[in-house]
């Protein structure tokens, strides 16, 4: 990853403990999340934090194409990260990339733990992340808002995952890093836990953290997953108390 | 797309034996939870490379050839040289591995030996820049997994690590604005940092160190921490399809601290041993 910063007198943060974008250091950006927004995907989630906008639509539980891919026991769960050409300063080709690739993985695996398989065997159970514009923690924002997604295709599961980052940034632990901070910081963690069952089912990291800090970065992206949670749950009940509106508009006109 | 991969059905018929097994303390091959099995590291093997390395982690056989070679930096980092690494996951290595382009397994192993380099500054890649900005030296490092019995994170960043500490890179003089000229003689390459991958895996409630194949198939999930020199963790990396719990993750690291010590005196010793 590049880490060059072009003046190094530059700080990201200012005396007063304030970032590049006006945030404490503890604090998310600004988040919006929406579900049920494609018509043809079995569930769908819109997610915006700061300036990533995220799209993931979840097909399945569906019929195995190849058969041979199918599990006797359980669903396969297949996970694609990907990021739109248009969504970095510089045009990204479509082609998957190493990272894509790894990232898809993690991000399946944080699903994983979550996802009831074992009541679908022989079928998969797709989950495509677009990225269309990336601003620093995509893979984070991607998971909150795959399992958004999940939960409105109905699709059992033990519990919501809510992912975040923090990294390291002038020497100062910080809260869900933007693209300038994870770039020029000096380390990145990002976490995905099931905040019900209060487990761990993403942990990477890059960078240099001693560790006391990564045990004092990994607590306060636990305690960011948490709140992500309960903006997640509002998300879920929007769309049902929009359910729930117009179906009493529809009877009030029956009547 | 990545998917969930099928687990062989001797793995679920061994799962509960295994687990009763760790739960006692013992491990089917007589090792204690912590214990890493015998370490074997042999250097210089490939006389064409400009390191090499061979590392036996129990029956576990890795080499990494290092080759450099001349060529731009990045737009971002004019002024350093290149460092890039990749995993060949050799069909000679399991009944599992097919030929082909490195799939998602290969690419994530990479991609943690990668970190755990670049982010402790193990390699002065300030040393390999000839002319800023148009020449540097980039460093290959071509994991060779050649049989596999698990934890192949740690086998590869120990053989990595093994083979830049007896690479040698050949010396240049810059002559004018944008020519170089091989002086004919080399020297080591600058190693700054040593990191050491130290992966734990939990299976059942219980969590032991590196885990052998049949362990990696009934395993919950695994966490690799990297360490540096000075202690500090400069990687990690969950996998698998299970959950951590943060007081896992906690003791996970203090082992980790402790047993990278123990294992980073054991490789320096034996490419020490290498060269006399």
């Amino acid at each position: 990853m590049p880490r060059s910063i072009q003046n190094k007198s530059d700080r990201l943060i200012g005396k007063d403990g304030i970032r590049v974008d006006g945030r404490r250091l503890d604090e998310l950006r600004p988040i919006k999340m929406e579900v049920g927004i494609l018509d043809k995907a079995d569930g769908s989630a819109y997610i915006e934090q700061g300036k990533n906008k995220i799209m993931v639509a979840v097909f399945g539980p569906r019929e195995a194409h190849p058969k041979h891919v199918a599990l006797t026991d359980r669903a396969v769960l297949r996970c694609r990260y990907h990021m739109a050409p248009f969504s970095t300063e510089e045009r990204r080709s479509p082609a998957p990339s190493r990272r894509d690739m790894e990232l898809s993985k993690v991000i399946r695996e944080a699903l994983e733990p979550a996802v009831i398989s074992q009541l679908y065997p022989r079928t998969t159970i797709d989950v495509f992340a677009e990225i269309l514009q990336s601003d620093g923690g995509t893979r984070c924002a991607s998971i909150t808002a795959a399992s958004l997604a999940l939960a409105d295709a109905g699709i059992p599961m033990r519990d919501m995952v809510a992912a975040c980052a923090v990294g390291k940034v002038d020497g100062e632990i910080v809260l869900d890093p933007c693209d300038i901070e994870d770039k020029n910081g000096e380390a990145d963690l990002p976490v995905a836990i099931m905040p019900n069952l209060g487990m761990i089912t993403l942990l990477q990291m890059d960078g240099k953290l001693s560790k006391e800090e990564f045990e004092r970065g990994l607590n306060m992206a636990i305690k960011a997953c948490v709140e992500i949670h309960g903006r997640q749950r509002e998300a879920l009940k929007n769309k049902y108390l929009e359910i729930e509106r117009s179906m009493e508009e529809y009877g009030g006109e029956e009547q | 797309m990545s998917a969930t991969p099928q687990l062989s059905p001797i793995a679920k018929m061994e799962r509960r034996t295994l687990i009763d097994l760790i739960e006692s303390g013992k491990r089917l091959d007589g090792r204690s939870p912590f214990d890493y099995r015998p370490i074997k590291v042999r250097t210089g093997i490939i006389e064409k490379a400009n390191g090499s390395s061979f590392v036996e982690l129990g029956k576990t056989k890795v080499m990494v050839g290092v080759k450099v070679e001349l060529g731009e930096p990045f737009e971002d980092t004019p002024d350093q040289g290149v460092l890039t690494v990749n995993v060949e996951l050799v069909p000679l290595a399991s009944p599992t591995f097919e030929p082909g382009p490195p799939n998602e397994n290969a690419i994530e192993l990479a991609r943690v030996v990668d970190r755990g380099l670049r982010e402790s500054e193990a390699i002065g890649l300030g040393e390999l820049c000839l002319i800023p900005g148009k020449k540097v030296q980039v460093i290959f490092i071509d994991i060779y997994v050649l049989d596999y019995d698990g934890n192949l994170i740690d086998s590869s960043a120990l053989a990595s690590l093994a083979a830049l500490l007896t690479s040698r890179i050949p010396k240049y003089t810059v002559k004018g604005e944008d020519k170089i000229e091989a002086k004919g003689e080399d020297a080591p390459l600058p190693i700054k940092n040593y990191p050491i991958a130290v992966t734990a895996a939990k299976i059942g409630g219980s969590v032991i160190l590196d885990p052998s194949y049949e362990e990696e198939q009934v395993m919950d999930a695994r966490l690799t921490i990297t360490v540096d020199k000075d202690d500090k963790i400069c990687a990690a990396q969950k996998g698998g399809l299970g959950t951590f719990h943060p007081s896992e993750v906690d003791s996970i690291i203090d082992r980790a601290i402790s047993k990278s010590s123990e294992l980073r005196s054991k490789l320096l010793e034996a490419v020490k041993a290498g060269e006399s």
